[in-house]
């Protein structure tokens, strides 16, 4: 039931980018690019998720247990470090070069899009670079947000 | 800087940030995960016993809704002019960075600022500045 559920969630939020227009990196290089010709929809993407957003997670916030019984994983950590920061810097540079971030690219390699198969095996690559190097300090990383 | 007028979609960028926000509230409501694309596949490279389920069905989900937007419309053609070392250079740097800083555009953009988050705040101030000084220096300063 709650793989169900998500496959439901998966497949909502991918309708909403594709209908947003951000599963095209050229449109959201096209809000990347303030000195340029400057499209704004990226901005009202993110408004229109966040006011949805805003009221599910103070809903969320009251509930011990999610409505299918689930337990509660909502990211605790408050601290800002340079983890954070250097990792997101890292991520929006990649996010400049091509116009994709993870969810978009998904959306078009279902597409069938030769080059979004390119860019989501270097991102697991990236990923996996990344999950062996924490191994071999075996500190346990921050839940990711 | 000039607004781009013809490229501007208001109207179904609002819409479909909505069902962005709906997928979100879906995912925390039913299930109590967080809808973070990158959390959601970098917590299938280190596997823990019933905890992978949920995550490659929303993986599934996703990669699957191009051909559920087929059932009722012409899917618009993504339009990628980035060659392929540079498209390997942005999956490495996506997939590093978004591990390294515990999020990215859903995860930290949209679910951590809709919990006010302040790590999240901060998290996506760094990576749009980012992200705007890259489109800066590829477009303007080196012309590519």
């Amino acid at each position: 039931m709650m793989a169900f559920a998500s496959l439901l969630a998966g497949l909502v939020f991918g309708l909403g980018l594709i209908v947003s227009g951000m599963a095209n990196p050229a449109k959201v290089l096209g809000f990347l690019d303030l000195g340029g010709n400057w499209d704004p929809s990226l901005a009202f993407v993110m408004a229109g998720a966040i006011a949805v957003g805003a009221v599910a997670f103070t809903v969320a916030n009251r509930r011990s247990r999610s409505m299918l019984g689930a337990e509660m994983r909502l990211p605790s950590a408050r601290h800002l470090d340079r983890r954070l920061i250097l990792g997101s810097m890292l991520f929006g540079i990649g996010w400049g070069v091509a116009g994709f971030c993870p969810g978009p690219a998904l959306v078009s390699l279902g597409m069938g899009e030769v080059k979004a198969l390119v860019f989501v095996a270097a991102m697991l690559v990236g990923m996996g670079v990344f999950e062996l190097f924490e191994r071999r300090k075996s500190v346990p990383g921050p839940h990711a947000a | 800087m000039s607004i781009d007028w013809n490229h501007f979609t208001p109207l179904t960028a609002t819409s479909g940030g909505v069902l962005i926000g709906i997928a979100a509230a879906m995912l925390v409501l039913l299930n109590g995960r967080i809808a973070g694309i990158s959390g959601v596949l970098s917590g299938l490279l280190r596997p823990v016993d019933g905890d992978s389920a949920w995550r490659i069905a929303f993986v599934l989900g996703l990669v699957g809704a191009p051909l559920v937007y087929l059932l009722f419309a012409a899917l618009p053609k993504p339009h990628i002019d980035t060659g392929h070392g540079a498209l390997i250079l942005a999956g490495l740097l996506v997939g590093v960075g978004t591990s390294y800083g515990s999020g990215c555009t859903s995860g930290h953009g949209v679910c951590g600022l809709s919990r006010l988050s302040p790590r999240s705040l901060v998290a996506t101030v760094a990576f749009m500045g980012a992200g705007f000084v890259t489109v800066f220096v590829t477009r303007h300063l080196l012309g590519i």
